[in-house]
């Protein structure tokens, strides 16, 4: 079976980029049928719609591609992720809904571009203070700020808590019979537009990890210490994943907004947060094809099963603990290709056919022995312990 | 189920080692020349220097660093000359990394001062201190594991890149031209050091040796003016230790000043011009190595022997 799986990956790999994303094409158009194929065992009806259901597993794809970055690529751990998905839905309920007291009415695409770049500067007010901290207390800031914006729903007057905006702004457009294509009740063209959005989103995605940035990332996450000491602007890069991964996030937040039609307080609490973690480390953290597939199973399972709501995190839980035993790098492990133009590199090395770059997780280096096993921190400018001052 | 640690790196097959190598062999002796003469030319950047050949080009100026009540560094002040090897030894606990952790921004001093051509290290951010010239490789080795040789040491060249977020998100032409000399450059170097057959492969997939000599080529790739190696040659055999003394020497050829921290006298001999000597924090001696084999302060510091040729492992 590793043989084989092995086989496959050194098949894909020695394809150039383009010919990955024409095999890319039948797969799409693959998923987009789905719906409309309907086919019996995969499908989530009775119980749930299947379109519904697939738009939100489509939704918490995103989502996961997203916090990949964060988590996956420049190895932050942020638990509080779903504050950037409610500020983008938050953000397209204040400027369209009639219960926003802003008082106005944009269209969905104009939402779509300044719901990411407010997600973005939160992303970043966030990351600057936090960022200068390592490991476990980001985490516990990240938890906090998304407790913050949580309260905020609860309590801030005009995000009306409970009650929650109507009518928030959908895509435009009619089916040939007159039937809207985006509307709350059938959500195939919502789910259309979401595989869309991802397929855009990847293609950006694959841009930058085969740059200086996911190389940066991705070395943040090994050695920090030397990374900066190569030359990276590690304080910088890491802004800018928490700024990549808000702004995806926010997009996220509007995807859902449009199609729900409501956004209410009820969405954005710790436990979502945990699902979205759950789906990156579930499917293969660094993997961005893998996290798609840990999300989809975090969020298509327990329609398809339709187990109780208690159950599905015990279920969760369960599964997480045992797939952390056997396999601890997630379903698809971490695979990265971190050069614009690798393949012709190592083709010319090794010859047309040679193997690309053999990818897999490592265990990440850890601060040794001539390095402080915590380098002081560069930005506050502290001497050595007692000296000095 | 399999168990989880060996998943991937050996999975894929194993790139052929033949394509680079037997091209290489397949050379006469004129191609032979011209590519090492082409490699050569890509390793050495271009820089401005704005001290001449001999010049200071490092100076380190009364520089003291206390951890609490430990003095690890006591007024020590050195001078490193452009175009030269500067042995940087001591026993144990001397404080030579010390020393090196001070001039990458590890650490700051205390009292007292670094400059490059001039320019004070002491407060600077580490990743400037690597954009102003001063690269290094650390003791224990310390490369990015999940990336392969050749990433790591574009990751080096990416100290001198200019391409920006957006930029690279949409591919624009400078990121383009930059990926592809990047790509080159660095493969150069791993020529340069030796270890270009196993460019594809994860940095911890590397025998020993190859990971010394990688963290070799990624300090290389940042173009710096200055390079300090703290102990290269650290579980070396003879022979190893022989043809490391010799890529020093070839990088100090190509136009680099280099700083070493090493233990193995026949290492530090063989290629050092000058030699400065710390013992508690202290600097002890300092001018060419047979002046300062002979110091007394040297011989008692070492305990005798130490520091013959013969003695060392
Ligand atoms: N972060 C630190 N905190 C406290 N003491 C430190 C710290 N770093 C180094 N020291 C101490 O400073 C002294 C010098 O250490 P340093 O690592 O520079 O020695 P060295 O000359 O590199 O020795 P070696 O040959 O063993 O590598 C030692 O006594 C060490 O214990
Ligand atoms: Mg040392």
């Amino acid at each position: 079976m590793r043989e084989r799986m092995a086989g496959v990956s050194h098949w894909w790999n020695a394809k150039s980029r383009p010919a990955q994303w024409g095999y890319m094409v039948p797969v799409v158009l693959f998923l987009l049928a789905l719906p409309v194929l309907n086919p019996p065992i995969i499908t989530t009806e009775p119980y749930t719609d299947f379109p519904i259901s697939l738009f939100n597993a489509a939704v918490f794809a995103l989502i996961a591609i997203g916090l990949n970055v964060v988590i996956g690529q420049a190895g932050l751990l942020d638990l509080g992720y779903v504050g950037f998905f409610a500020i983008g839905a938050y953000t397209a309920a204040l400027l369209s809904s009639p219960d926003s007291e802003l008082g106005v009415r944009y269209p969905w695409l104009v939402i779509v571009p300044i719901a990411m770049v407010v997600t973005m500067v939160s992303g970043v007010i966030l990351g600057t203070p936090t960022l200068r901290l390592r490991g476990d207390y980001l985490a516990i800031v990240t938890l906090g700020f998304g407790e913050i914006v949580r309260l905020l729903a609860d309590n801030v007057d005009p995000l009306r808590g409970n009650r929650g905006f109507q009518n928030i702004a959908r895509p435009g457009g009619d089916f040939p019979d007159g039937t809207p294509i985006f509307s709350q009740t059938d959500a195939l063209g919502f789910y259309w537009l979401a595989v869309m959005i991802i397929v855009i989103v990847l293609l950006f995605m694959g841009n930058l990890e085969r740059s200086r940035v996911g190389r940066a990332w991705i070395a943040v996450r090994e050695d920090e210490d030397a990374a900066e000491l190569s030359g990276v602007p590690t304080y910088r890069f890491k802004i800018w994943a928490f700024a990549i991964g808000a702004a995806v996030g926010g997009l996220s937040g509007t995807l859902f907004a449009a199609q729900v039609g409501y956004v209410n307080n009820q969405r954005f609490d710790i436990t979502t947060s945990t699902l979205y973690l759950a789906a990156v480390v579930l499917g293969g953290q660094g993997n961005k094809v893998g996290v798609i597939l840990g999300a989809f199973l975090v969020s298509y399972i327990p329609d398809r099963f339709q187990f109780e709501p208690t159950y599905r995190f015990l279920i969760f839980g369960v599964a997480l603990i045992v797939l952390m035993i056997f396999r601890p790098q997630g379903l698809l492990g971490m695979r990265q290709h971190l050069l614009a133009n690798g393949r012709q590199a190592y083709q010319k090395l090794f010859g047309a056919g040679a193997a690309v770059a053999p990818s897999g997780l490592t265990p990440s280096s850890k601060a040794r022995g001539d390095l402080p096993e915590t380098v002081p921190d560069d930005h506050a400018g502290t001497s050595p312990r007692g000296g000095g001052e | 189920m399999s168990e989880p640690s060996s998943t991937d790196t050996s999975l894929d097959t194993p790139p052929s080692e033949e394509g680079l190598l037997e091209s290489l062999e397949h050379m006469d002796a004129a191609e032979r020349a011209e590519h090492d003469a082409a490699v050569s030319a890509s390793v050495a950047p271009e820089r401005d220097f704005s001290v001449a050949k001999g010049e200071t080009l490092l100076a380190v100026d009364g520089l003291t660093v206390r951890f609490g009540g430990l003095t690890a560094l006591d007024d020590v002040s050195f001078d490193v000359r452009r175009g030269e090897i500067l042995g940087l030894i001591g026993p144990n606990g001397a404080g030579k990394t010390t020393c090196f952790n001070i001039m990458t921004g590890v650490y700051r001093p205390t009292s007292g001062d670094i400059l490059l051509e001039g320019r004070s290290l002491a407060r600077m951010k580490r990743y400037k201190i690597i954009q102003t010239g001063v690269a290094r490789t650390f003791q224990n080795i310390r490369l990015f594991g999940a990336m392969t040789a050749l990433e790591n040491v574009v990751v080096g060249t990416d100290a001198r890149h200019r391409t920006s977020v957006p930029g690279a998100l949409l591919r624009l032409p400078r990121h383009r031209r930059e990926e592809r000399e990047a790509v080159e450059k660095a493969m150069a170097l791993l020529e340069f050091v030796g270890i270009a057959d196993r460019a594809a492969d994860k940095a911890t997939a590397l025998p020993y040796g190859y990971q010394r000599r990688l963290e070799i080529a990624r300090a290389l790739a940042t173009e710096p003016k200055l390079l300090c190696l703290d102990e290269p040659a650290a579980g070396f055999s003879a022979s190893e230790k022989d043809a490391l003394s010799e890529l020093i020497l070839k990088i100090r050829d190509d136009g680099y000043t280099v700083v070493i921290v090493e233990h193995d006298m026949r290492v530090v001999l063989g290629v050092t011009d000058r030699l400065v000597v710390l013992d508690f924090g202290r600097k002890i001696a300092d001018g060419i190595p047979d002046e300062v084999r002979r110091d007394p302060a040297v011989v008692a510091a070492y305990l005798g022997g130490d520091l013959d040729e013969e003695s060392a492992p």
